[in-house]
Order: structure tokens, then C-alpha cells, then sequence
């Protein structure tokens, strides 16, 4: 019988989930990953993980667990999957214990668990404030060991440029870029998992990783695989501003009973220790008292946005609240937050275990992602899947914090053997298709590699970039208004034409980061637009899409799922009808139990 | 009014292993909470030298900015330490920015250190699960072990332990206090302990544990505090007590 091959692409949690479940079914699998798969953005991930194990005895169910989800995503996820990801979530909870995953423990050994946002149960598992550092390095080793048994290949430094698509368009395996040689190559599978993240560097400065650029989503996109719900972007409410990133501060801050809050005298100049109780004002404890700091990320955003823009209550004037945690016990702290509190003081030099820490919302999560089908994480191009950050699929128009990483593992999951089955049952396998199909995606993508580096044109890369995220920061993220919305397409449209004239400043063969950049960068600018365009058409307004022109969710017009579809180069966005079959929709407060 | 303040930065340069290194000077506009990291964007954006030559971006290892992938430690006036977290206020000028020198060079300040995750595999520092099928929960652990376990779990595989370790040269094979710690974390969790003597026999192999001449640098050195000597203790305890059991059963 003949042997499968499937190629993963990216090793963060999703991916290397993925990677695990292919090798165990005994088939070989080639991850390629830009860094070090150890390195991913999955470390980044803090507070922890969801799954309603019912462990503190408050009557959680997975069904309440699908019901948050569905619910803090206002409703415009299809809710099928979800509810499978919830049902598997406790499972996963087990297998992560299993591998040794040194999650926080009750006296008893048991694991501990947590409040997030979005939900009044204790239902999320972690390892101090470093969740998400942990359940990667617990993969990893895992794949670290299917790797030293022979079944995992990995190419670490590669990074993808294009799926290999043959004449029928069914993907036959990758083009990607080695990035010490610079030299491009084609490698064969029969299917191929797509696990590459989200898309922060588009709006600049997020909490994203470098890597997470959205560069491969957006050149799977003009080669044919839809992209779904790419306006809903997530704004995490507390992180810390940066000139290189934004850094987070975890929910579990607010979990483990941090409280936000600004002076009511926004010309209060004392240390924040010294202005007392009631002359601070705890704004969201005041506006939603039933689920108070932890509200969901989009409305805690909003709230922050509110206080700053229109109460004019920033700190000091300046766009800034408060992140109170120095009430809670030292050793509390210590045990639970150390991770992020470290942050704090290593980039601040501030102790937050003394001082409020001052926080601002910055980009953070990308919800849309490329389209896969409700059933086993297939895009529509065949032979191409999708799990993780980079796929739609679980947390609709916004997500509850700590479901990220249960996705992730779940869809990584899901997708390993989705794939292998799909390649086990092909008729003819990469290994039949004929050389020049390759041969050719090679040559189209080592021509882009020329056309960039003999750009003799006048355009610097890094201040296209720095526009590209100013003006989606600006107008693509917590409040959006359709004249700013064409206003930011049409630099977008600039953009892309003065990308067209760049010159490198490096134009050598050897570990070239410019040319990966500009790379990158040009694909950038064309999924930018995606979101953008998805924001402006949706008039409306549902979980992290904003817009005060339409400030009501409308679920008679827009109960449905964007998909933008890349046809002979231009973007063109159709919509599907969201499955509701399980849960009906709902009004979506959040300053009253639901 | 004051001048315009300003950042100096010396980069050690090289193009290519093949070729000799050279080191350029740059000056930067100053601004609060700069970072390493932020210098070397700057210089990407604008790569042009103190004296006014044209070079080009500075290569160089990064990812999450935040200290906890691992990716950007180097050398900075000296020192073994992460990209992202050294603050340009903390340093002494002109900053001194070299690439880690006991890892193959890539390019500036890009080296290899896959050698670490190859010493990983060789001492098998993984949980060995029958399979990712459901069977039921893991084992208790005490918060005691989990307390202990944790602080070594969050090794960044940064390589700052290797890099100012006498005993990691180019006569040498030892893998370095950072995967003598995992043999530790992983001897500790209630099912890797059945392997136990797996990765005990594995560490005494050339390049283990003994090659540890307790200089104790590594534990100064680590940005993430793990007890590395403590480790480096325990497995040792660990190592001794397998080798004299070998001993006396023959």
C-alpha cells in the first residue's frame, strides 16, 4: 500500500497537536516552522486553559461551557464544533496532565483551577501565569520524541511561500524559503496542515509574536483558500505599550482578583497607593456588577476606551487605567501571577506587587482566519487543512479568554487524522504528480525573490510597515467608522503600490531577514485589506466589531459568516449562514447573570 | 536647549560564517523604554553607520519580545543576556552587542543552538505517554513537586548557561546546566521517574554530568532563575547512586 505523506506548517500548539496525532497513526510528517518550534507564539500564551472539570464543585457542565463560548462570541460561530471542542475540553485537560504538564495543584494533587472572563466557574487549568509556555514545551517533548524515533522530520528556519497546487488545484505539497540559504524548494505531500497563527504584525504593535505576520493565511488566500471573519479582531483590554510590541497582561490578573480602575478626579496626582477607596472609580465592577473585571475582552476593551476617549478619566490625561493586584497577598501572587509580574517589573521596573500597573487594550487575537468546513478542519482547496489562530472556525465575533489554547489543541488535533484520512484515500498521490508542477511553483516564487532584491525603487520597507499598522490600529480596531474604514482601505490600496517600488537594504543570499520581511510584508498588505473591507461591509455591531454608526448586533441582516474570496485578483467577500441548530440566538449582556 | 540625546551602539558583524567579522558604531535617537531590540529595528529602518556608510539590517534571532521564547539572547557589553529585556537606560554606552560565541554563527548576531534540542532528545526529556487516546487523568502531584518543577519547566532554551560555562568549548562535548536540569524535572514527575535511569545513563554518557567543574555560572547567567546548580546537585546524586547500584549488583 502506498505510504501518505503530510506536511505541517507551523509548530506552535495547534501544530505540533497535529504533528503528534499524524505521527501516531504511523504516518511520516515534515513540520516546517520559521523558528524553532520551542520558540512559537504559543509560549506567549499566560493565564491558562479552559475545560469545565467541574472541580471546585459549583455544577459546571460542558454544556455551560459551550453556552459562554457561543454566547461571549455573540453568536456567530457554528455551533456544532464548538460544542465537540467543549465536550473533548476535560480530555485534553487529562493528556496534558499526562505528559507532565506542571499545572498549579490543590493540596489534594488535583489540579487547580481558576476564573476567567466571560463565565462565573472556576474553570481554568494553569500553570502559574505561564500556561501557555507550558503546554508547548509538553508538546514539543512529545514530538522531540516521535522525531528521535524516526517519524517526524522537521525544518526549522523554513518559511512557507506556497502551497504547490496541481492542474485540477489540489495541493500536492509547499514551496518554502530556507532561510539561512535563502534557497526556495518544493517539497511533496499529500496533505498539508496549515497551524500558523494569527496576524498581529498588520496592525504593527500587538501582543503577537514577530512571526505572526498572517503571511502564509494570506498567500494560501490568493492561491484559492477563503478567509473567514477576518474583521474580527481581538483587542485585549490590559497590556502594557511598548515602541516593539504591546506585552500582556494576563486575564488571569483580574482572575486572581486584580481590579481596574482610574481616579475619579482625572487631576488626581498622588501616588496611586494613596488615593483611597472611594475616590477611586472601579468602572467596570460599577457597570456590569455581575461579572465585574471579568467581563469579556471586547467589552472590557470598550469600557477602557470609554474612560480614556469619553470620561476623560485616562491616568494623568494619558491613555492608561489601572491594573491593581498589590491588594493580593505576596505569596499569592507569587504562586499564581509570577510569570507576568516579572514582565512588568523587567520592561517597567516597577513591582506590581507594590504599584498598580498601568495598562492600555492592544491587539491581540485574530478570530477570523482561513475558512475550513464544520466537520474536520478542511479548507476549501483540497489537500489543504487548517487548525489554530489561523482558522475561523471556534470563537466567533469574539473570544473567551483560555479558550485559545483548548482550540488549538483540539483543532491540532483534529485536523492530524482529518488529513491522513483524506490522503489515504486518494487515488493518486503527490508522489505521481508530474515534476514541472513543482518545478514551476518554484520559479514563480525564486522570480519574487528577484523582482524584490534587484528593486531599485525608493521605498523604505519598515516605514511602509509602520503606516500599514498605524492606520489599521487606528481605524480597524476597537471603534469603526465607514468613512475611516475607506479612508484605511485606500492607504491600504497606496501602500501596496509604493510596496511595488521598494528597495532592500540587504539584497545578499545569506540569511537574509529583509527579504523574508518584505516577503512578508507584501502579503501583509493584501490581508489587511481582507480585514478591512469584511469590517466596512458589516454594518453592525457584534463582540469585538464596534461600530457606534450601528451600535445594535443585527442578526436579521448579518447573522452570518463573512468569506472573502480571492478571485482573479481582487477581493470579493460572499457570506454563509451561520449554523445556529443548537443554541438559539440571544440578547448578549454582561452587567446581569445570562 | 539640550542636545538631542543619543544612542551608541557597537555591533560585531560578519556576514557569514565563512567570513572575517568587522564591528560597526551606530547612533540612534534616544527614547524612553528602548530595548535592544528597538536599536536593531532602527537600524533596519535607517542602516547607515555613525561615520555615514551604508551597511546593511543587522541579522539577528527574535520572536515573542517578552522572555520567553528564547530567541534573542546575545551578547551585550559582555554579557550573556535576552535582546528584548535589556534596557538601553541600564547599559553603559557605547552598547557593546556581540553574538553568543560558544554557537556556530549564522550571520551578525544569528547563531545555531540546535545542538540543545539535540542533547534534549539524547536525554530523553519527555514523559514517555502510551498515546494521545483518552486515559483518564495523570497521576496526583503534590503542590510540593509542582512547586519545584515548575521554576525548571520554564527553561527557555536561550543557551545564556551554555555561553558562559568554561567546561562548553571547543574541546568539549557537555551538554550544559540547562538539559541536566530537565533530567532533573523529568526524573521528579511521578511517570517520568519510571525512566528515571534511562536518562541518568544517558547523562553519564561523554558530555554529561561530569564534565561539570562547578564553576556555577550558569545559574548567575540564567534569565528565567532556575536553580541550575541545584540541579546540577540532585542529578549528580542521582548519577552517583546509579553508578555504585550498577557497582554492587555488577
Amino acid at each position: 500500500m502506498r505510504q501518505p505523506k503530510i506536511i505541517i506548517v507551523g509548530g506552535g500548539l495547534a501544530g505540533l497537536m497535529a504533528t503528534i496525532r499524524v505521527a501516531e497513526a504511523g504516518v511520516p510528517v515534515d513540520l516546517f516552522s520559521i523558528v524553532p518550534v520551542k520558540r512559537s507564539h504559543s509560549v506567549c500564551a499566560q493565564g491558562g486553559i479552559n475545560a469545565a472539570k467541574n472541580q471546585k464543585g459549583e455544577g459546571d457542565t460542558t454544556a455551560k461551557h459551550f453556552d459562554d463560548t457561543i454566547y461571549g462570541g455573540d453568536f456567530l460561530a457554528n455551533q456544532p464544533l464548538v460544542r465537540r471542542m467543549c465536550e473533548a475540553a476535560p480530555g485534553i485537560i487529562d493528556l496534558l496532565d499526562r505528559m507532565g504538564v506542571m499545572f498549579n495543584r490543590t493540596p489534594e494533587g488535583l489540579l487547580d483551577y481558576r476564573r476567567f472572563g466571560g463565565t462565573l466557574y472556576h474553570r481554568t487549568a494553569f500553570a502559574g501565569a505561564t500556561t501557555g509556555q507550558q503546554l508547548l514545551y509538553a508538546l514539543d517533548e512529545q514530538v522531540r520524541r516521535h522525531e528521535a524515533e524516526g517519524k517526524v522530520k522537521k525544518y526549522e528556519g523554513f518559511t512557507f511561500l506556497s502551497a504547490v497546487l496541481d492542474d485540477a488545484g489540489v495541493c500536492r505539497g509547499i514551496c518554502a524559503m530556507d532561510l539561512r540559504s535563502m534557497e526556495v524548494k518544493t517539497f511533496t505531500a499529500d496533505a498539508v496542515i496549515f497551524c500558523t497563527g494569527g496576524v498581529g504584525a498588520i496592525f504593527g504593535r500587538s501582543t503577537n509574536s514577530v512571526v505572526c505576520t498572517g503571511s502564509a493565511q494570506s498567500a494560501l488566500f490568493q492561491q484559492g483558500v477563503d478567509y473567514a471573519n477576518g474583521e474580527f479582531i481581538q483587542v485585549h483590554p490590559t497590556a502594557i505599550p511598548g515602541e516593539d510590541k504591546l506585552r500582556l497582561m494576563s486575564e488571569s490578573a483580574r482572575g486572581e482578583g486584580g481590579r481596574v480602575w482610574v481616579p475619579r478626579d482625572p487631576a488626581d496626582k498622588r501616588p496611586a497607593k494613596s488615593v483611597p477607596e472611594n475616590e477611586r472609580f472601579y468602572f467596570l465592577e460599577e457597570w456590569y456588577p455581575k461579572y465585574g473585571n471579568l467581563v469579556p475582552r471586547d467589552i472590557a476593551t470598550r469600557a477602557i476606551h470609554r474612560i480614556v476617549f469619553q470620561e476623560k478619566l485616562g491616568l494623568q490625561g494619558r491613555q492608561a487605567v489601572y491594573l491593581d493586584v498589590s491588594h493580593i497577598p505576596r505569596e499569592t501572587l507569587d504562586r499564581k501571577l509570577e510569570g507576568i509580574l516579572e514582565i512588568y517589573e523587567k520592561f517597567l521596573g516597577v513591582d506590581p506587587r507594590e504599584e498598580p500597573m498601568k495598562v492600555f487594550p492592544g491587539m491581540h487575537y485574530t478570530m477570523g482566519g482561513m475558512w475550513v468546513n464544520a466537520e474536520d478542519q478542511a479548507t476549501n482547496v483540497p489537500g489543504i487543512y487548517a487548525a489554530g489562530e489561523c482558522e475561523y472556525q471556534y470563537h466567533g465575533a469574539n473570544r473567551l479568554g483560555a479558550n485559545s489554547l483548548v482550540s488549538c489543541i483540539f483543532g491540532g488535533g483534529l485536523a492530524g487524522p482529518s488529513a491522513v484520512k483524506y490522503a489515504k484515500n486518494l487515488d493518486k498521490g503527490a508522489e505521481a504528480v508530474d515534476a514541472s508542477v513543482f518545478a514551476r511553483e518554484q520559479k514563480r516564487q525564486e522570480a519574487k525573490n528577484q523582482e524584490l532584491v534587484s528593486g531599485q525603487g525608493s521605498e523604505n520597507l519598515m516605514v511602509i510597515w509602520r503606516e500599514l499598522g498605524d492606520t489599521m490600529t487606528e481605524h480597524v480596531t476597537v471603534t469603526r467608522i465607514n468613512k475611516n474604514l475607506e479612508a484605511a482601505d485606500a492607504k491600504l490600496v497606496e501602500l501596496a503600490g509604493r510596496f511595488s517600488r521598494v528597495s532592500l537594504s540587504d539584497r545578499t543570499m545569506w540569511s537574509n531577514q529583509t527579504l523574508n520581511f518584505a516577503r512578508e510584508l507584501g502579503n501583509m498588505l493584501l490581508l489587511a485589506r481582507v480585514i478591512t473591507l469584511g469590517a466596512l461591509a458589516r454594518n453592525e455591531s457584534r463582540g469585538a466589531h464596534y461600530k457606534p454608526e450601528f451600535p445594535e448586533r443585527d442578526d436579521a441582516n448579518w447573522l452570518k459568516t463573512t468569506r472573502a474570496k480571492y478571485v482573479s485578483g481582487e477581493i470579493k467577500l460572499t457570506y454563509d449562514p451561520v449554523d445556529i441548530s443548537q443554541i438559539p440566538p440571544r440578547a448578549r449582556r454582561y452587567d446581569a447573570a445570562k | 536647549m539640550a542636545e538631542k540625546k543619543q544612542v551608541i551602539v557597537r555591533i560585531k558583524r560578519r556576514r557569514s560564517p565563512k567570513e572575517s567579522a568587522w564591528w560597526e558604531e551606530f547612533a540612534l535617537a534616544w527614547r524612553p523604554s528602548m530595548n535592544v531590540i528597538i536599536c536593531l529595528r532602527d537600524i533596519a529602518e535607517n542602516p547607515v553607520t555613525l561615520d555615514g556608510k551604508k551597511t546593511t539590517p543587522v541579522s539577528y534571532d527574535s520572536n515573542c519580545l517578552e522572555e520567553i521564547c528564547g530567541s534573542c539572547a546575545m551578547l551585550i557589553n559582555g554579557k550573556a543576556r535576552m535582546a528584548c529585556s535589556a534596557l538601553v537606560d541600564s547599559l553603559e554606552q557605547p552598547i557593546r552587542i556581540e553574538p553568543l560565541s560558544k554557537f556556530p554563527l549564522v550571520r551578525d548576531l544569528a547563531v545555531d543552538r540546535q545542538f540543545m534540542f539535540e542533547s534534549l532528545k539524547r536525554v530523553k526529556a519527555w514523559i514517555p505517554i502510551d498515546g494521545t487516546y483518552d486515559l483518564g487523568e495523570g497521576p496526583r502531584v503534590s503542590p510540593e513537586v509542582q512547586e519545584a518543577g515548575y521554576p525548571l519547566s520554564s527553561c527557555i532554551s536561550c543557551g545564556s548557561c551554555l555561553e558562559v560555562c568554561p567546561q562548553v568549548n571547543e574541546n568539549s562535548k557537555f551538554v550544559g546546566a540547562a538539559i541536566i536540569s530537565q533530567v532533573r524535572l523529568f526524573n521528579m514527575h511521578p511517570t517520568g521517574a519510571m525512566h528515571a535511569k534511562e536518562r541518568i545513563n544517558a547523562v553519564m554518557q561523554p558530555g554529561g554530568i561530569q564534565d561539570c567543574a562547578n564553576a556555577q555560572n550558569c545559574v548567575k547567567a540564567c534569565p528565567k532563575n532556575i536553580p541550575l546548580t541545584e540541579s546540577i546537585a540532585e542529578v549528580n546524586r542521582q548519577a552517583w547512586k546509579q553508578a555504585l547500584l550498577g557497582w554492587l549488583i555488577g
